[in-house]
């Protein structure tokens, strides 16, 4: 499991990316709590990520970070995080200089030639803790080692390279209770190493002095058009971002066909903010990509390249703007298109604060968009959608593939904090049939409330050891067996959480059976309305989609059995991989289509 | 009073429960002839039916055996009046908490002298807890009944017999509570019982119904969840807590996850996008009040989409909301309601029931019933033996303890015979037979209220000299006024204590107070008298009328009609000229009338009418005895049956105020065919019909009228219906809209109503109605 487990200090994500100049963070490196094994952090230091398998040593990991400053040349900060979790460290090191210190070498797919991110790469697994799958608890899906991926930026060179250049040295750094910050400095193209940075959360950073784009505008943009190569094309970077009510989705396309020339012009925050993301997988004490959902080898806008999936909490939504006013990301003249409430919500912050202007768009058109488009790439050359064969037979219920070719019409039933269900009819004819507060929001309010867990990942771990039926009143409590008059089974809920309505049942309970009480009401719930609204808009296919569902087995098979068992097999339940990004790769989409139109 | 349980008070336990001081002749009513039980055992309430007869006294009249000639003299009656005892049938209802189960069965069994019955039929969640306590306590065999089966029949059998039953729901407005009228097909509807869960039934038919579905989350979730997040272990201090709390503290709205951009959007940012959303925090405390109320909403809202989506999926537009989540709570009435409108935008109805929690109960009354087809009557409510909606029965508060607890009634009689709608109805749906809504308008309220008021005293010395031979008398009627006086009390501070208040319910209210207290008809002397007089003038009036031209005596008939109205005992201002003035003749009646053009005119039109071709038939239904029925109505009847027309007489099936009774009607109708030969042959050959109403009431409801009625209306094919006196036309029927002529006349003999509708006292009323092609 990707699981963020801030080990202290008070990096966050938001810091750390998307400055113009990248900022230095060390907390893009979530620490797994030592002692803590059911936890594993996916340290994705420098260039690259790797998976903490649970043994991780705390100063394996220590170590790795300390590969972060590899980046040093672009200013690289570190940021110590004593694994036991501690306070922060000041940087032994002085940031290195700017971004441009990198020297660009030509560079093939294949990585086989050096380049700074192999070093790094390199740099950093020499003393990383190894690169085991990141898998804990990611379900059907775990994260995969980044490494083990050809195309990963990081990932093609094998390790032990020792420096290159004089950015390599600093992958020494030999701070072992130091992760890595990369501190974007000032904006693209500035020249030397700045002073060192602090190693503070970037907020409380010395603000860059304003970037020399007081000549702002057309100069820069059409060497950002031709960075992304073509004149109709969006210039990089190309992001699409959905701020939802609870997480906000971020999808980042890395173009891996870059030219040398290009590679030459790439200006320096914009390629910090590259080599930032694609090498690590958690940012701040938040963030984190989920490497596993990675699209390879992707074609988007005539350019090849992956697309990257990230995920933080809306909360650090502020940081994260704080952020792109520091490293004066606005330089980049980048449209950011970004969907969800928050792009509403957020829009005046980014603007003052920023100084950026969001293209905002609507969330369900960028859900189907982005839902449509992946599922026509593929994932990774393997179907995107899939069902649950013998949903009904828990022994035989199993995952298998779905073609979703000619997907009309579907019912999408989206579940993040809230749940939205459309009717799509045609690519662009749908309709917005209903919602339900009781989403995934209500699940997770609910069990901190009942259980004190904090997280997610925390309530639907108690959530699969628990036992609902303890919690919940069956039709048997009250009939004694099968309620013959209506058809109703005896092992049926009754009422959920009937039970503690008795204070012995109260007293008798554990958090467990809260916790998967409170999973199954809301998930039954959903799939109660949503059959009923299936039935209305008279369509047998139910797509369930939406973060809800991330690492929630439980969840997908309740969904599948319900789907099935009270329609008597009319209807099917169909699940997508990359369940709750759709909104935000609708929103890259439509990144492509404003360039189109222009 | 008595002290229940005193013969239990040996055994162990619960010896407070048993020494519950229950006063018996205001609960447990006409126990000693009570024969069938039922038992509903919920949660926290028990529901007991049971059916009893009730004997009370009833004027009779009928003729004096010997020919018509003796009545020539004056000081002969024209019949006789005789007070028989008359056995009715009567639905008790009685709902209690739990904790008074044992002391209540203790009493029923020490007051239950039938001993014929050998079966109760029990429903409900606790029927099965309580089983071996009412097989020991009363002896009878515990028979368990389904509980949705009986809830079914006992919502079909409220919605069918208790009108204005079901009502709507609106927290801001003035009344919160807005009642239906009764709609003649009460299938298909949908009925959604939130108990510990959610069971959503559509029922077509009296016996079929189909489950169409449910949802877990219910009251118990409700009840178990908030227990869970706020200690707090009562189902009702709950609600109390929700309705104290801001959810918004809890719940994620659309604003937060918009922020302000939502109003440019279009967008409610006051819609709850995720339930609890804000909760998801561990360094946040969270007030039990706002969980409470986040639950409420959240659990509310889920119903009601649910509800609406099941609606919709079945096309139905009525939703019919019961259980313990819903019972009587204007909290959560509140939130379903708004959920309701807001899932359906406004298409579908959340309606609630005034006797929901009697639902269980009468439904396995009905099932045990029904070797005697209990369906094949209609049924009344009696607002004398049932608290009112919400009402804390004010009459029993002095014999309780300051405990919690209170006892609840129904009280349904059972008509002698079904009634119906009045096939004439233009749509039977909308009608509504009042015109002013008394719940709605609080000016009106106030002033009939304080009218009813001030003249009970009447009443009360009426209903004393109408029985001078009774020793009791006087105390009855001080009992008759204690009553009605409290109800009259509960009306001004919940005017919706029994469906929508009006003058009507008013009246129908009192009647069933004086007949409470054995006062069947304090006017049957008055009547008799009044009737004598008239037909002594009867012949005289006919002549003159007969010497006057067509047209003139075509006025002159409706004048007499509407003088003949002038006579009447209900209307304050004329009961005081009438008591005061009893030489107050038909002539000067006349003269009091307003001249032409009256308040409300279509004489015109209706003299043009006359000119044409006769009616086929005409349907009339009288008012009050004596001059009004036998110098107004019968000239007037005569004159039609003159002109090829055939006359259905209409009249009242049991006594009100001075109204002709059917039966007063059939002799002084048998009186005037003895002196004028076209009644007679009329009479004779069947072209004069008398029938009965079925009703008792001073005020008219086209809805529910005798089944007999509404079968001659259609045979004959009436074409005009006569509706005549200030209750039936005014108070009652002035905006009904019929598919035939109609002329509804009137006197306004109430200055307040008169100066409401522009006039002054004793302005006259003729409305002349044809409906629109």
């Amino acid at each position: 499991m990707l699981k963020l487990v801030g080990g202290g200090g008070g990096q966050y994500w938001a810091c750390s990316v998307t400055g113009t100049g990248l900022g230095g963070e060390g907390a893009v490196f979530e620490v797994a709590r030592v002692g803590d094994p059911g936890k594993a952090g996916c340290v994705g230091p420098a260039w690259g990520c790797v998976g903490i398998p649970d043994s991780a040593p705390g100063a394996g990991m220590l170590q790795a970070g300390a590969a972060g400053p590899a980046r040093g040349g672009q200013g690289a900060e570190e940021e110590g995080e004593p694994a036991g979790g501690g306070e922060e460290r000041q940087p032994r090191h002085p940031p290195a200089p700017a971004l441009r210190l990198l020297n660009r070498k030509p560079r093939g797919r294949s990585g086989e030639i050096k380049t700074t991110e192999n070093d790094l790469q390199r740099g950093r697994l020499s003393r990383g803790p190894r690169s085991a799958p990141p898998a804990l608890g990611m379900g059907d899906h775990g994260g995969l080692p980044e490494r083990s991926d050809p195309h990963a930026p990081g990932s093609p060179a094998v390790a032990g390279a020792v420096a290159v250049n004089g950015l390599l040295h600093n992958g020494f750094h030999p701070t072992p209770v130091q992760l890595p910050r990369l501190c974007g400095r000032g904006p693209a193209g500035v020249g030397d190493a700045g002073p060192p940075r602090l190693p503070l959360q970037p907020e409380l950073q010395p603000q860059p002095p304003p970037p020399q784009h007081d000549s702002p505008a057309k100069k820069c943009r059409l060497r950002r058009r031709m960075d992304s190569g073509r004149k109709n094309r969006p210039p990089f970077p190309w992001f699409g971002m959905d701020i939802g009510g609870t997480l906000v989705k971020l999808v980042y396309f890395e173009p891996k066909d870059i030219t040398a020339e290009e590679e030459q012009e790439e200006v320096e925050n914009l390629k910090s903010i590259r080599k930032y993301l694609t090498s690590n997988t958690a940012y701040g004490k938040t963030g984190i990509r989920d490497v596993h959902l990675e699209l390879k080898n992707l074609t988007m806008c005539g350019r090849k390249g992956n697309l990257h999936f990230i995920r933080f909490p809306s909360c650090a939504m502020h940081r994260f703007i704080q952020m792109g006013s520091e490293k004066n990301f606005s330089s980049l003249h980048t449209t950011l298109c970004a969907t969800g409430g928050g792009a509403f919500k957020f829009e005046e912050d980014f603007r003052t604060i920023a100084d950026l202007q969001l293209h905002k768009l609507d969330e369900l058109d960028c859900l189907i968009q982005g839902l449509l488009y992946v599922d026509s790439v593929g994932f990774n050359g393997k179907p995107e959608c899939y069902y649950f064969e013998n949903p009904t037979n828990p022994e035989l219920c199993q995952k298998k593939p779905y073609c979703l070719d000619n997907p009309y019409p579907m019912l999408l039933v989206n579940m993040g904090s809230g749940v939205s269900i459309l009717a799509v009819y045609s690519k662009d004819n749908y309709k917005r049939v209903t919602g339900t507060s009781l989403g995934g929001g209500t699940f997770l309010g609910l069990c901190c409330l009942l259980t004190g867990c904090e997280t997610f990942e925390e309530a639907l771990e108690m959530a699969a050891k628990g036992d609902s039926t303890n919690v919940d009143k069956l039709v048997k409590d009250i009939y004694g067996g099968d309620y013959e008059r209506f058809g109703l089974q005896g092992s049926a809920v009754a009422s959920s959480f009937g039970n503690m309505m008795s204070k012995e049942k109260r007293d008798s309970i554990s958090k467990e059976d809260l916790a998967r009480a409170t999973l199954v009401t809301i998930t039954n719930n959903i799939g109660s309305i949503a059959r009923m609204c299936a039935l209305n808009e008279n369509i047998d296919r139910v797509v369930f989609v939406g973060n809800f569902l991330r690492i929630n087995m439980v969840s997908m098979k309740l969904l599948a059995y319900a789907m099935d068992f009270w329609s008597k097999g009319q209807l099917k339940a169909l699940f997508l991989e990359h369940e709750g990004y759709f909104g935000a790769v609708g929103a890259l989409l439509e990144l492509f289509k404003m360039s189109d139109d222009q | 009073m008595a002290e229940c349980g005193a013969s239990g008070s040996g055994s162990s336990g619960d010896s407070l429960d048993k020494s519950i001081t229950l006063p018996p002749d205001e609960i447990f009513r006409n126990l000693e002839n009570a024969k069938r039980f039922a038992i509903d055992i919920g949660g926290s309430l028990t529901k007991l039916a049971y059916y009893s007869t009730v004997q009370h006294k009833v004027a009779k009249v009928r003729s004096f055996d010997h020919s018509g000639k003796d009545t020539e003299q004056d000081h002969e009656p024209p019949y006789e009046i005789s007070v028989q005892e008359e056995v009715t049938a009567r639905l008790h209802f009685v709902k209690f908490e739990n904790t008074y189960i044992e002391a209540c069965l203790d009493f029923i069994k020490d007051h239950l002298v039938n001993t014929e019955t050998k079966v109760i039929q029990a429903t409900g969640g606790g029927a099965y807890k309580f089983k071996d306590l009412i097989e020991e306590k009363l002896q009878l065999k515990v028979d368990k009944e389904d509980v949705m089966t009986c809830l079914i029949k006992g919502c079909n059998f409220v919605l069918k017999n208790i009108p204005h039953e079901a009502f709507v729901y609106q927290k801001d407005a003035d009344p919160e509570f807005r009642f239906q009228t009764n709609h003649p097909n009460i299938f298909p509807y949908l009925l959604v019982n939130i108990g510990s869960g959610v069971s959503i039934v559509k029922v077509e038919t009296e016996d079929r119904f189909e489950w169409i579905g449910g949802s877990s989350i219910g009251g118990g979730t409700f009840w178990g969840l908030g227990a869970l997040l706020t200690k707090t272990k009562k189902f009702d201090e709950l609600l109390h807590l929700a309705s104290k709390g801001q959810h918004t503290n809890v719940d994620m709205l659309v604003q937060d996850i918009y922020g302000g951009a939502h109003q440019t959007l279009g967008l409610s940012g006051n819609l709850i996008a995720s339930s609890f959303g804000k909760s998801a925090t561990a360094d946040k405390e969270f007030s039990k009040e706002d969980m409470a109320k986040s639950l409420l909403h959240m659990i509310s809202n889920d119903i009601g989409q649910l509800a609406c989506l099941y609606a919709r999926l079945h096309c139905l537009d009525r939703v019919y909301f019961g259980g313990f989540f819903i019972r009587g709570h204007p909290v959560t009435m509140r939130t379903i309601t708004y959920s309701i409108n807001f899932f359906s935008k406004g298409e579908v109805q959340a309606l609630f029931l005034r006797h929901e929690g009697y639902l269980g109960a009468i439904g396995a009354f009905l099932k045990g019933a029904e070797q005697d087809n209990p369906n094949q009557y209609s049924w009344g409510e009696n607002y004398a033996g049932s608290s009112g909606l919400m009402s804390s029965s004010p009459e029993l508060c002095p014999t309780q303890r300051a405990r919690s607890g209170t006892f609840d009634l129904l009280e349904m009689d059972r008509l002698e015979r079904p009634l119906v709608s009045l096939p004439l109805l233009l749509d039977p749906p909308s009608y509504v037979p009042d015109t002013v809504d008394l719940t709605d308008d609080a000016l009106a309220r106030k002033y009939w209220l304080t009218c009813f008021e001030e003249a009970l005293d009447g009443v009360v010395k009426r209903a004393v000299a109408s029985q001078p031979g009774s020793v009791d008398a006087a105390e009855r009627a001080e009992k008759f006024r204690q009553k009605y006086w409290n109800k009259l009390q509960t009306l001004r501070h919940q005017p919706f204590a029994y469906g929508t208040l009006t003058v009507r319910s008013l009246l129908d209210t009192r009647e069933h107070c004086l007949n409470e207290f054995n006062f069947p008809d304090p006017y049957s002397k008055v009547k008799q008298k009044d009737n004598g007089v008239a037909l002594k003038c009867f012949q005289r009036v006919v002549h003159s009328l007969d010497a006057l031209g067509w047209e003139e005596r075509q006025l002159a008939l409706v004048k007499g009609l509407l003088a003949g109205n002038v006579f009447d005992w209900g209307a304050k201002a004329v009961s005081e000229v009438l008591e005061s003035d009893p030489q107050f003749g038909f002539e000067e009646a006349k003269k009091k009338l307003q001249e032409r053009p009256w308040l409300v005119d279509s004489y015109s039109r209706w003299l043009q009418r006359l000119k044409g071709p006769p009616h086929k038939c005409a349907l009339i239904f009288a008012d009050n005895s004596g001059v009004d029925v036998i110098l107004g109505v019968f000239p007037f009847v005569r004159e039609l049956l003159s002109r090829g027309t055939e006359v259905i007489l209409a009249c009242n099936s049991g006594p009100a105020l001075n109204d002709v009774t059917h039966s007063e009607a059939l002799l002084v109708a048998e009186r005037v065919a003895a002196m004028d030969a076209v009644v007679r042959s009329a009479l004779r050959e069947e072209r004069l019909l008398l029938v009965q109403t079925g009703s008792s009431s001073p005020c008219l409801d086209l809805s529910r009228l005798d089944k007999g009625l509404a079968v001659l209306v259609r045979e004959r094919g009436a074409d005009l219906v006569v509706i005549e006196g200030m209750g039936r036309a005014v108070h009652t029927n002035y905006h009904a809209a019929l598919r035939c002529e109609s002329l509804k006349l009137a006197v306004l003999k109430n200055s307040w109503l008169a100066e409401r509708l522009g006039g002054r006292l004793f302005s006259v009323i003729f409305k002349y109605e044809v409906p629109a092609e």
